[in-house]
């Protein structure tokens, strides 16, 4: 099993509902984001062209993160997520500073946080609350292994990419062009 | 001209807009752990070649510094962790692809080494110290006994931890200015110099003197050469390297980089160094204490610069 995400960067308007329900969902304290909208304007003035994305964790499959961590708290589940345990957790900040994502964040109780894929949810197989509240559908979730399921046949048929694939971590969030 | 503009939404404190997670704390345990790992390094050394009684400074007075920056170092590295009552779980596992494990658990074995090895010495301070208990009393004899088996043991750990402050931030792929495999190398050879600067401020006599001067010009050639060959690297390397090495070139950190840690911390003490070997009068303190502050301000530039280099997507 191997859960990703695909993100339709033409559909995504950049509403952050997805960011507003993840903080909901996860508790996530104030101030901080697992997830959060980027917005790309690129061109010449004035043919410029608009990227939209919902970013989070790429839960690599090389991921930097799991092997800088001194204890192990950082690590790879069923199914490829990455997360960080929070009580083997020393807060050195090696992980942050490893991510070219930035996609981790000191949380005021000391550990590291990020984006779990709502394991939570997803272990009973609801999707992640991101993706189920998405007002325009724009995030695909589900098992790579399984080409039935709807981020696997997203990816057949449109073409996409991930971000700084040249950084060797092979993460496992697409992004739709 | 085409033209790429980036808004985030993100604003997660001490990530953006740049990262700014590792603070004072850990440049000052680099200085300090690099500082320790020279000192015990010289004293191994020189202890292993049978020259103790000839290079007292180096071997006996010395290492008397070692546990005590080391001690200051992890003091500085606890005060970083922000989970800090969990630390403990670093030594309930060893993770061979993490540099962090490494350096906690080579610290874990060389700073009591360098408490036995200041212990064993010190009567040079306190003349008539008695350490009072029978077990201790053997403990002594027993570290005396096996000094050269701890010569040896000190001699490989001080090169790990000497190395290892280095490789602890050119492991990080994600940020362009640590990720060159330089920085091992010139960590452990400004750690060796500081070391030999603090044995040049304690020398015993004018021959030791000489010989860690004549020893630290050598480390600061080879440091200039390294610092050389890191930014001929970057600057043949990919756009992110580029960009990191202009931090240094004309960036933010060029004036700090290229007066504090080049001019006075490198260029200026070797001068100074070389004059001295050719029998001119130099106080010790000027050069010793220029090395130091120079290896300080370096690890300092270094970890901020780091953390400010980034990718660009």
């Amino acid at each position: 099993m191997r859960y990703a995400m695909a993100v339709d960067t033409r559909k995504c308007v950049g509403c952050s509902d997805c960011v507003v329900a993840c903080q909901t969902e996860n508790n996530v304290p104030h101030g901080f984001a697992r997830d959060w909208v980027v917005e790309v304007t690129a061109g010449t003035y004035p043919s410029l062209e608009i990227e939209i994305r919902s970013e989070r964790c790429n839960h690599c499959d090389n991921a930097p993160c799991v092997r800088c961590c001194p204890t192990g708290a950082s690590q790879i589940i069923e199914g490829g997520i990455v997360i960080v345990e929070h009580n083997k957790c020393i807060g050195c900040g090696a992980c942050i500073t490893s991510c070219p994502y930035d996609a981790r964040y000191s949380h005021p109780d000391g550990y590291v946080d990020k984006c779990t894929f709502c394991s939570h949810r997803v272990k009973d197989g609801s999707e992640p609350a991101c993706v189920e509240v998405c007002p325009t559908k724009c995030l695909y979730f589900g098992d790579l292994d399984d080409p039935r399921s709807p981020v696997s046949e997203v990816l057949k048929l449109r073409k996409n990419k991930t971000l700084i694939p040249e950084a060797g971590t092979k993460p496992q969030i697409f992004f739709l062009t | 001209m085409r033209e790429e503009l980036i808004v985030s939404g993100r604003m997660n404190h001490g990530i953006d807009p740049v990262l700014h997670i590792w603070h004072w704390q850990i440049p000052l345990y680099l200085f300090l752990g690099g500082l320790a790992a020279g000192i015990l390094f010289f004293a191994a050394l020189y202890t292993i070649l049978g020259k103790e009684d000839k290079y007292e400074g180096a071997v006996k007075w010395a290492p008397f510094i070692a546990p005590l920056a080391l001690v200051l170092g992890l003091a500085a590295l606890f005060m970083d962790l922000k989970h800090q009552l969990y630390f403990w779980r670093l030594y309930t596992t060893i993770r061979l692809s993490s540099p962090m494990s490494w350096g906690a658990w080579t610290l874990m074995a060389i700073t009591p080494l360098s408490f036995i090895w200041a212990a064993i010495n010190i009567r040079l301070i306190f003349p008539r110290w008695d350490w009072k208990f029978g077990f201790l009393k053997w403990f002594e004899a027993f570290a005396i006994r096996y000094k050269l088996v701890m010569a040896w043991l000190i001699l490989v750990l001080s090169l790990i931890l000497g190395i290892y402050t280095g490789i602890l931030f050119s492991a990080f792929n994600a940020r362009p200015l640590w990720n060159t495999s330089i920085l091992g190398p010139l960590f452990l050879t400004s750690g060796l110099s500081t070391g030999a600067a603090v044995i040049i401020l304690m020398a015993r006599n004018k021959e030791e003197r000489h010989l860690f001067s004549r020893i630290d010009l050598i480390l600061i050639i080879i440091e200039l050469v390294l610092i050389v060959h890191m930014f001929m690297g970057f600057l043949a390397s990919t756009q992110v390297q580029i960009d990191a090495a202009n931090l240094f070139l004309g960036g933010p950190y060029t004036a700090q980089f290229w007066v504090i840690v080049v001019g006075m911390g490198l260029i200026i003490p070797a001068i100074l160094e070389a004059l001295e070997l050719v029998k001119f009068k130099i106080p010790v303190l000027i050069p010793s204490t220029l090395v130091l502050i120079g290896g300080l301000v370096l690890r300092f530039l270094i970890s901020n610069a780091g953390q400010v280099s980034r990718w660009l997507y």
